[in-house]
C-alpha cells in the first residue's frame, strides 16, 4: 500500500558506465537518427535508401586516388567535404579556448567574417604588387588579429562591466554579416564594370597553396588540432584557463590575474576563429562573400559540445559534420528534396546525437521495475 | 489537528528499514527509527552519516528506495513537504528557505491556500499568539533581511508550528548560534516538548546531546547504530557508537616558546560593494609558535578578515605588516593594497585555508595533481608544466596524511569531506608558510579528520609558524588556542587567554562591544 503513490517514472544518475556503453548507446543513438531521418524522407515521398546512398556518395565518393592527371588528390566529391570540415574544424578549436574557460563565445561566425574581412583587405590592397611569400603571411596576420581584436570587444567588456557575453557575441555576429553587405557596395571592393553587389575575385598570387587537392589549410587544421589538445595538457595557460573555467574565485585565491586571463584567452579564440576566415577567402573561395562562413561559427558549437571539448575527437566530429552538409547539398540537387526538409533531417540527426548524452548520464527507472528491485534486494 | 490520530498512539513516528542510495552511495541502509510523543529525540551521527537524508525523507524531500515511514501508526507515503504538513510534520533546515524581501509573517504564510488578499493583521496577531505559548521573541512585521540569524531560525520554527506541525525535525539548530542564543532555543524546545510536540534535533555535538534531548539515535555511515536513553549513557559510549572505536577526547595544546611576531595588522577596514562596513578598525599579532583562535557569531567579518589579509579582497584603510625572510635578511613589508597575484610575486607564502573549499581553495572537476599545482604552477620555468615532477610530492603527502583516494588522477570532488580537506591542508603546508590562516578547518569533518587537522595544526605551531584558525566551535577554540580574538559585527572585541575565561565570557563578547578586556594577555 505504500507504494501505491510510486512516481512512475524516476531519473536516477549514471556513475561509472563502462566505455563499451558507450560506445553502443552512440550507435544505437546514430541507427535511431537514421531510421528516424528515413521515416521522415519516405513520408515526403523520396526513397530513403537512394537518398543516404546519394548522401555518402556525394560527400566522399572515391574520397582519394589517382586522378586524370595522374596525381594522387582527393576526388571532387570528398574536396568539399575537406573543406567544409578544415572551416569547422579550426572555428570550433577556437570556440573551444573560450568554452574551457566558460565564456560562451556564441560569436564564431563574426569572428570568422571580421578575420575574413580583414585579410580580403590585405588581398584587395596589396594583392597585385606583393609577391606571394609576403602577401599571404600578412593575409594571415591580418585575419588573426582581426579575428582576436573582434574577440576581444566582449570580453573587455564582461571583464569591465560584466555584461552577458552570450547576447554580446551574437549580436557583434550581425554587425559583421552587413559590414560585407556595405562592403559589396564600395567601388574599391566591387567587381569593377558592373554595378552588380559583389566583391572582386583576389589575385591568384593570395591564394594558398594545394596539398592533394585542396587548399593546404586541411593539414594546418589536423596540426592546431594537437596543438590546442597539447596546449590544454601541458601549458601553464591552458591551465590557467581551465581553473578559470571552473571557479574565477579559486582563480584568484591561486595568485591568477583573471581579468588578464579572460582577455588574453578570447583573443586567442577570436584569432583562430579569424584564422578560419583567412582560410575561407585565401582557399576555398577566393574571394570574399556573405556566405563565407555560411552558419559554420554556430555549427561549430555543436562540433565543439559533441566532442565534449576533445581538440582530437573533434576531427572526427568535423568530418561527420561535414559529411552530413555536403551530403544534404548534394540530395537537393540529385532527387529534388527541398532545402528545409534536408536542413530537418540533419536536425533529426544531431538531436539524436546530443540527446543520446541524456541517457548515457542518467537512466530511467519504471514503477513496475522499481518493485521488481526492490522484492530482489 | 488530525482526525485520525488515536489517543492511546504513543509512537509519532516510525521509520523501518529506510534504505536510500544515490548511484552507488548507500546514505541509509535499512535504518529504523522511533519517534515517541512528546519527547526530544537526538539524531546522532558523523558528518555523511546520513542523517539528513533521514530526515529529509521524513519531510518529503526525498522518496525512500524502500522501507516504510508510519505516522501514528498509519503507513504513509510522503511525497512532498506538502504532504509531510499535511501530516503534521515540519523540517527546519540548515539552510533557512526564507524570501529575503519578505517579512517574518509573509514569510510564515507563504504557500498557504488562502484567498486573493493577505489579511495582515489576523496573521500577525495568530503569529504573536504562537510566539507568546512557546516563549518565542519575535517581530512578524520586520523584514527577513534586517534579522539576525537566530531571529530567522525563530521564523522558520513558528512556520512550521503556524502550519500545525506536531513533529519537528531540526537541523544542526545550533550551528548559527551563540551559547546564548543556543540556551535560549533550547528553552524554547523544552516549552513545545510539555506542549506535546514531539522534536527530533539533529546534531553531532554531544554535549547539546546530553543537555537536551530524552533518547538518542545513532547512525554511523548510513546504518543504524542504536537508540539509547540519554540519562542512561555518558559522552564516551556516545562517540564510541558514533565513530565505531574508542577515540580519545581532548585535544592538545603543546607547549611552545612564542616567536616572533609573523603578523601585524591594526587599522583594519574593509567596506562591502554595497557599501556595508564588514571590518572596522581590526588590529591583530600573530606571533610563531603559538595558534591564535579567532571566534565569533558566523557573518562577524571572519571571512573578510582572511580574504584582506591574503589579498583576495580591496580594503578601505589600515595596514598589514607581513615578516618574512627575503635574500638571508628578515624584513618587515607592509602588504596591505596588494593582490593575492602580487602577494605571490613578491614570494611571500602566506598559506590560506579558505572556507569555501571546493569552490575556493580547491577545484572540485580537478584531480590530486592539479590541485597540489594550483599555488605553485608558476615556478615552472617557460611555459610548459611538467606535472611528472610533482608526482612523488603527491604520492608522499597521500601517504604521510593517510588520503583516501582511488588514485592521483581522482576528480577531489569524489573525495569525502574529511580528504578534501587533507588536500587543500596539506598543498598549502607544503608550501612552507610561515603563517597559516585556517578558516573553519574542520567544518564537516567527522571526528577523527578532525582530531588529525588539530594535530597538523599544531605541528606547524611547533615548527616555529604562525597559525590563525578562525572556528565556529567554541569548545574546540578554547582548546587549542593559545589566544583568542574576539569579533564582533565587523570588530575586535577583545583577546583573551582561554586558560584564564569561560564560554560565557567570551560568548557575552561575541555579542556586544565596549566591555573591558576580560583576562587578556595582548
Amino acid at each position: 500500500m505504500t507504494h501505491a503513490h510510486d512516481p512512475f517514472v524516476r531519473v536516477v544518475k549514471r556513475t561509472n558506465i563502462e566505455r563499451s556503453k558507450v560506445v553502443l548507446f552512440r550507435l544505437t543513438a546514430l541507427v535511431g537518427a537514421l531510421l528516424a531521418g528515413a521515416l521522415l524522407v519516405a513520408l515526403l515521398g523520396y526513397d530513403p535508401a537512394q537518398m543516404y546512398g546519394d548522401m555518402v556518395s556525394g560527400a566522399i565518393k572515391g574520397f582519394i586516388g589517382v586522378n586524370k592527371k595522374g596525381v594522387l588528390a582527393f576526388t571532387n566529391a570528398s574536396q568539399a567535404t575537406i573543406k567544409i570540415m578544415t572551416l569547422l574544424l579550426v572555428s570550433a578549436l577556437g570556440l573551444t579556448m573560450a568554452f574551457k574557460m566558460r565564456f560562451w563565445n556564441i560569436g564564431g561566425e563574426g569572428q570568422i567574417l571580421v578575420g575574413a574581412i580583414c585579410s580580403s583587405y590585405v588581398a584587395i590592397q596589396f594583392g597585385d604588387t606583393w609577391p606571394q611569400w609576403l602577401i599571404l603571411p600578412a593575409m594571415f596576420l591580418a585575419g588573426c588579429v582581426g579575428g582576436g581584436l573582434y574577440g576581444l570587444l566582449p570580453a573587455i567588456f564582461k571583464a569591465r562591466w560584466g555584461t552577458n557575453e552570450t547576447l554580446f557575441t551574437l549580436m557583434l555576429n550581425y554587425i559583421a554579416l552587413n559590414f560585407i553587405t556595405y562592403l559589396q557596395y564600395q567601388p574599391s571592393w566591387q567587381i569593377t564594370g558592373t554595378s552588380f553587389p559583389k566583391i572582386r575575385d583576389f589575385a591568384d598570387s593570395t591564394q594558398l597553396p594545394g596539398v592533394l587537392g585542396v587548399h593546404i589549410g586541411w593539414i594546418i587544421a589536423l596540426l592546431l588540432a594537437v596543438l590546442v589538445y597539447l596546449y590544454f595538457a601541458k601549458t601553464k595557460q591552458g591551465y590557467e584557463i581551465t581553473v578559470v573555467g571552473e571557479s574565477a574565485n579559486t582563480a584568484r585565491y591561486a595568485g591568477m590575474n583573471v581579468t588578464r586571463i579572460i582577455l588574453r584567452t578570447m583573443f586567442i579564440s577570436g584569432a583562430i576563429c579569424g584564422f578560419a576566415g583567412f582560410l575561407q577567402v585565401s582557399g576555398a573561395d577566393g574571394t570574399l562573400t556573405t556566405d563565407t562562413a555560411g552558419g559554420a561559427g554556430f555549427t561549430a558549437i555543436t562540433v565543439a559540445w559533441l566532442a565534449g571539448m576533445n581538440p582530437l575527437l573533434m576531427i572526427v566530429y568535423s568530418f561527420f559534420i561535414a559529411i552530413l552538409e555536403r551530403g544534404s547539398n548534394r540530395i537537393q540537387t540529385t532527387m529534388g528534396i527541398p532545402k528545409s526538409a534536408a536542413d530537418m533531417l540533419i536536425g533529426i540527426i544531431l538531436f539524436f546525437m546530443l540527446g543520446v548524452e541524456f541517457f548515457i548520464n542518467y537512466r530511467l527507472v519504471f514503477r513496475a521495475r522499481h518493485r521488481k528491485e526492490e522484492a530482489a534486494a | 489537528m488530525k482526525p485520525n490520530a488515536q489517543p492511546d498512539v504513543t509512537k509519532a513516528v516510525e521509520m523501518r528499514n529506510i534504505t536510500k542510495t544515490f548511484g552507488p552511495v548507500v546514505a541509509n541502509d535499512r535504518v529504523c527509527l522511533t519517534l515517541e510523543k512528546g519527547e526530544i529525540l537526538a539524531l546522532l551521527g558523523e558528518n555523511g552519516s546520513g542523517k539528513t537524508t533521514l530526515m529529509n525523507m521524513l519531510s518529503g524531500i526525498y522518496l525512500q528506495d524502500s522501507g516504510e515511514i508510519l505516522v501514528c501508526n498509519r503507513p504513509v507515503t510522503i511525497r512532498s513537504p506538502k504532504d509531510a504538513y499535511a501530516l503534521g510534520i515540519g523540517m527546519i533546515h540548515q539552510h533557512f528557505k526564507l524570501v529575503d524581501v519578505l517579512t517574518a509573517a509573509e514569510n510564515i504564510v507563504l504557500g498557504l491556500k488562502g484567498g486573493h488578499t493577505v489579511n495582515r493583521r489576523e496573521i500577525n496577531a495568530r503569529v504573536r499568539e504562537i510566539a507568546g505559548r512557546y516563549g518565542f521573541d519575535i517581530d512578524p512585521a520586520k523584514k527577513i533581511y534586517n534579522m539576525s540569524v537566530s531571529e530567522k531560525q525563530t521564523v522558520e520554527i513558528i512556520k512550521a508550528l503556524y502550519r500545525g506541525a506536531d513533529i519537528l525535525i531540526l537541523d544542526e539548530p545550533t550551528a548559527v548560534l551563540t551559547p546564548q542564543e543556543t540556551t535560549k532555543l533550547f528553552a524554547v524546545l523544552r516549552m513545545m516538548k510539555a506542549h506535546g510536540k514531539s522534536i527530533i534535533i539533529i546534531t553531532h555535538k554531544l554535549g547539546e546531546v546530553m543537555e537536551i534531548s530524552d533518547r538518542v539515535a545513532i547512525l554511523r555511515k548510513g546504518e543504524y547504530i542504536a537508540t539509547v536513553r540519554t540519562a542512561e549513557t555518558t559522552r564516551q559510549d556516545l562517540t564510541e557508537m558514533m565513530v565505531g572505536r574508542r577515540v580519545k577526547l581532548e585535544i592538545d595544546r603543546p607547549v611552545c616558546p612564542r616567536g616572533d611576531r609573523k603578523l601585524h595588522v591594526t587599522g583594519l577596514t574593509c567596506v562591502s560593494r554595497e557599501g556595508v562596513t564588514k571590518l572596522k578598525d581590526v588590529a591583530l599579532d600573530a606571533f610563531g609558535g603559538e595558534i591564535l583562535g579567532v571566534a565569533g557569531v558566523a557573518g562577524s567579518g571572519q571571512k573578510e578578515l582572511c580574504e584582506t589579509i591574503t589579498g583576495l579582497k580591496p580594503i578601505q584603510a589600515g595596514s598589514i605588516l607581513y615578516r618574512y625572510t627575503r635574500g638571508g635578511a628578515t624584513v618587515e613589508e607592509n602588504i596591505a593594497g596588494m593582490s593575492a597575484d602580487k602577494i605571490a610575486q613578491r614570494g611571500i607564502s602566506l598559506a590560506f585555508v579558505p572556507e569555501d573549499r571546493l569552490g575556493m581553495g580547491l577545484v572540485a572537476n580537478m584531480n590530486i595533481v592539479d590541485n597540489v599545482i594550483l599555488r605553485s604552477y608558476q615556478e615552472n620555468a617557460g611555459m610548459l608544466i611538467n606535472r611528472k615532477k610533482y608526482r612523488p610530492v603527491c604520492e608522499n603527502m597521500i601517504r604521510e596524511l593517510d588520503i583516501v583516494t582511488p588514485g592521483l588522477s581522482t576528480p577531489v570532488r569524489r573525495l569525502s569531506g574529511g580528504n578534501v580537506q587533507k588536500v587543500l591542508l596539506g598543498r598549502e603546508i607544503l608550501s612552507r608558510p610561515q603563517v597559516l590562516i585556517c578558516a573553519y578547518p574542520v567544518r564537516g569533518l567527522d571526528i577523527v579528520s578532525s582530531y588529525r587537522i588539530y594535530a597538523l595544526l599544531n605541528a606547524e605551531k611547533q615548527k616555529g609558524n604562525a597559525v590563525i584558525f578562525i572556528g565556529e566551535d567554541l569548545d574546540v577554540l578554547m582548546d587549542i588556542s593559545d589566544r583568542i580574538l574576539v569579533l564582533c559585527g565587523g570588530q575586535v572585541s577583545g583577546v583573551v587567554d582561554p586558560r584564564a575565561s569561560t564560554k560565557e565570557e567570551i560568548g557575552l563578547m561575541m555579542t556586544r562591544i565596549g566591555r573591558e578586556k576580560v583576562g587578556g594577555i595582548a
